[in-house]
C-alpha cells in the first residue's frame, strides 16, 4: 500500500493524448493531500520517448508487442498486475475510449472502487465528478484502498502536466499476454473529403434543439449568409442529420473558431471537450439552465426558430 | 445467435434537477426517468444485427416508469424476448445492476451482449465493462458498428478526432455502443399498441439488491459558475440586431 498516484498514459499511433497531461496535472494536485508521488504508467512498444515530457516523478514502463497500440484486454491484464504489485492510492485513467474500456473490469477483477467523470480534486483530496450532462457535480471522499478514477478534461490545464525534464523511467517486465480475445485489426483515417471545421473562423453549430433534419436548413442559410460552415453535436450526427465530418466534441473534432454560435446545444461535457477553447461562444437555447450558458460569452433564450430567419435576413443586409 | 441488451433508465435532463434534503442525491420526487439514449442505440444495433444475420434479441430492464412502453417498442422493432426485473431498486448503482444482469445472463448465455457505452449518471463506472468482468467476458466500448462472422466480431471503435479502429473480438463478448449504424428507428404508437396484444413481458423478481461497489457521495451541487454568459435582452428583432453587432465587432461579418 502506497500513497502514490498512478496516471495511465493514453497514446495512439505515437501521440500522447491531451487528457494524459490533464490527468498528470490533476494527480499533482491530489498528491498534495495524499503525500505520495505522481507515477506515470506507460504501456507500449519502443514507446520510451513518449515519457520524456510527462510531468511525473517517475515512469513505470512496460514494453510488449501487443501493447504497441491500445486494446482493452491486454491493457487490463497489464494494469491489473501493476496495481496489485504497487497498491497505489489512486489510478487515474481517461474518461475516454481508452480508460473507460478498462476501469470497470479492473474494479470487478481487483475488488476496487471506481470514480467516474471526475473533473477535479479538492485541496483535502475529495473527488468532484461532473454528471447529468454537466448539470450536477458530485463530491465524495476518495474511496480506498485504491481508487480507480476516470477523468474528464476541463478541470486542469494540459500545460501543467508537461515538463521539460524527462522523468526517471523504470522498465517493468511485461506479464504473460496470451489468450487475448481482443485484437486491433487496423485504423480507419478520418474522412477528409468534406470541409475541415477545425479551420473555420466561425461555426454555426446545431444541437438536439434543432428538432429535425429539415430545420438544419435554417442553420445552413445563416451560415451561407455569414460565409462559414455548419457543425453539429453528437445527437444530430447520430440521427443522421449531419455527416460525421461535422461532429464537434469528444469523438469528433476539436475546434477553436473566433465565434462558435451554438444553436440548441445544451453544453454537455462531451461537447465542451471539443469547443470549450473557442474565442467567443454565443449560445442560443430556450433552457436558461443549460450548462452552455456557463461557458458562453453571450447568450439568449429567444426561440431559435423565430430568431434564425430574422438573423439571416439582417446578416445579408449588413454585408 | 443470441443477443442480449441490458438497459437502464436515467433522469431526463430536460427537466429541472434538484438536490434532496440529504444534499447528496437527486430529489427523486420530481425526477422524470427516460431510457439512457446510448441504450436506445444498443437496441437498434441488436435489431440491425438480427435483420442482417438472424438471431434472437432479448431486451432486459429493471422496473421503472416507462419500462413497459420501452420494452413493447423494442418488440415492435423486432426484439423477441422482453424481461423486466422487479423489486426494490432504490439507490441502485451500476455494480449492483451489473451483478443482477450477470446472474440472468449466466443462465441464458448469449453470444453478444450489447449495451450503451455510458449513461450521464454513471458514478461507479459504466454498466458494460462491469457486467463483462462479472461474466468473465471481454469488453470493448465506444462502438459505432458491429459485423459478425462466425464466432468473431469486427467492432468499429471510435477515438477522439474522428479516428476509428477496427477491433476483432472473439465471442461471447460485451460491447458498449456509442451510436448504432443507423439512428434508432421510429415506431408509430399504433404499431406498439398492436404488439402489446401479443408480446409478453417476463417479470422476474429479484431477491435483494447488493449495493456493494458503489461510490459514496457526500455532497451534490449545481456547478458553481465563475462567469456566466451576458444575456442579450429583448425580443427577436432586438437580439438579432445585437448578434449582428457582435459579429461585426469580432470581424466575422
Amino acid at each position: 500500500m502506497s500513497q502514490d498516484i498512478f496516471v495511465v498514459i493514453e497514446h495512439l499511433r505515437g501521440l500522447v493524448s491531451e487528457t494524459s497531461y490533464v490527468m498528470l496535472a490533476g494527480a499533482r494536485q491530489l498528491s498534495k493531500s495524499t503525500g505520495g508521488n505522481v507515477t506515470a504508467v506507460l504501456l507500449g512498444q519502443n514507446a520510451q520517448d513518449l515519457a520524456k515530457n510527462l510531468a511525473a516523478d517517475k515512469v513505470l514502463y512496460v514494453d510488449h508487442a501487443v501493447l504497441a497500440e491500445f486494446t482493452s484486454n491486454a491493457y487490463q491484464v497489464a494494469l491489473a498486475g501493476l496495481i496489485k504489485e504497487y497498491s497505489p492510492r489512486a489510478v487515474l485513467l481517461g474518461h475516454s475510449s481508452i480508460g473507460m474500456d478498462v476501469a470497470g473490469g479492473l474494479s470487478v477483477k481487483l475488488g476496487l472502487p471506481v470514480v467516474g467523470s471526475c473533473r477535479t480534486f479538492t485541496a483535502d483530496g475529495k473527488f468532484v465528478s461532473q454528471i447529468c450532462g454537466g448539470k450536477i457535480m458530485a463530491e465524495g471522499d476518495l474511496p480506498g484502498p485504491t481508487a480507480l478514477v476516470t477523468m474528464v478534461p476541463g478541470g486542469y490545464k494540459a500545460e501543467q502536466g508537461k515538463s521539460n525534464q524527462a522523468p526517471a523511467l523504470t522498465n517493468i517486465p511485461a506479464p504473460a499476454l496470451d489468450g487475448l480475445r481482443v485484437t486491433l485489426k487496423k485504423y480507419i483515417e478520418p474522412d477528409t473529403s468534406d470541409v475541415d471545421i477545425s479551420k473555420e473562423a466561425m461555426l454555426v453549430s446545431v444541437g438536439r434543439g434543432i428538432q429535425n433534419k429539415d430545420n438544419i436548413e435554417l442553420a445552413n442559410e445563416l451560415a451561407s449568409a455569414l460565409g462559414c460552415a455548419v457543425s453539429a453535436s453528437r445527437p444530430v450526427v447520430d440521427q443522421g442529420w449531419m455527416p460525421t465530418t461535422r461532429l464537434v466534441g469528444k469523438s469528433g473534432k476539436t475546434v477553436k473558431p473566433k465565434i462558435y454560435l451554438a444553436l440548441g446545444i445544451s453544453g454537455a461535457p462531451e461537447h465542451v471537450e471539443g469547443m470549450g477553447d473557442s474565442q467567443v461562444i454565443i449560445a442560443i437555447n430556450t433552457d436558461p439552465k443549460a450548462p452552455i450558458f456557463n461557458i458562453a460569452k453571450y447568450g439568449t433564450t429567444v426561440d431559435m426558430f423565430d430568431l434564425l430567419p430574422v438573423l439571416t435576413d439582417k446578416v445579408k443586409k449588413a454585408k | 445467435m443470441k443477443i442480449a441488451v441490458p438497459v437502464k433508465f436515467v433522469p431526463d435532463l430536460v427537466e429541472e434537477l434538484t438536490i434532496d434534503p440529504s444534499g447528496a442525491a437527486l430529489d427523486a420526487t420530481w425526477l422524470r426517468l427516460i431510457i439512457n439514449e446510448f441504450d436506445d442505440h444498443a437496441v437498434e444495433q441488436a435489431i440491425l444485427l438480427k435483420e442482417r444475420g438472424g438471431g434472437q434479441v432479448t431486451v432486459m430492464t429493471i422496473q421503472s416508469e416507462g419500462a413497459d412502453d420501452f420494452l413493447f417498442a423494442a418488440a415492435a422493432k423486432g426484439a423477441d424476448q422482453l424481461i423486466k426485473l422487479t423489486g426494490d431498486f432504490n439507490n441502485a448503482n451500476n455494480h449492483a445492476l451489473a451483478r443482477i444482469y450477470a446472474d440472468l445472463l449466466k443462465e441464458s448465455k448469449p453470444d453478444l451482449i450489447i449495451t450503451g457505452v455510458q449513461a450521464h449518471n454513471d458514478l461507479d463506472g459504466s454498466l458494460g465493462p462491469l457486467l463483462a468482468e462479472y461474466l468473465g467476458l471481454p469488453y470493448v466500448g465506444y462502438i459505432a458498428g458491429l459485423t459478425v462472422t462466425g464466432d468473431k466480431v469486427v467492432a468499429r471503435k471510435e477515438y477522439s478526432g474522428g479516428l476509428v479502429a477496427e477491433v476483432e473480438v472473439t465471442l461471447p463478448a460485451v460491447f458498449g455502443i456509442q451510436a448504432s449504424e443507423q439512428p434508432p428507428r421510429y415506431i408509430a404508437y399504433s404499431k406498439i399498441r398492436q404488439v402489446m396484444g401479443t408480446a409478453k413481458i417476463e417479470e422476474k423478481p429479484i431477491a435483494s439488491l447488493d449495493l456493494s461497489g458503489g461510490t459514496p457521495i457526500s455532497r451534490m451541487f449545481q456547478p458553481e459558475v465563475s462567469e456566466r454568459a451576458t444575456m442579450l435582452e429583448g425580443g427577436t428583432e432586438e437580439v438579432a440586431d445585437k448578434l449582428v453587432a457582435i459579429f461585426k465587432e469580432l470581424g466575422t461579418l
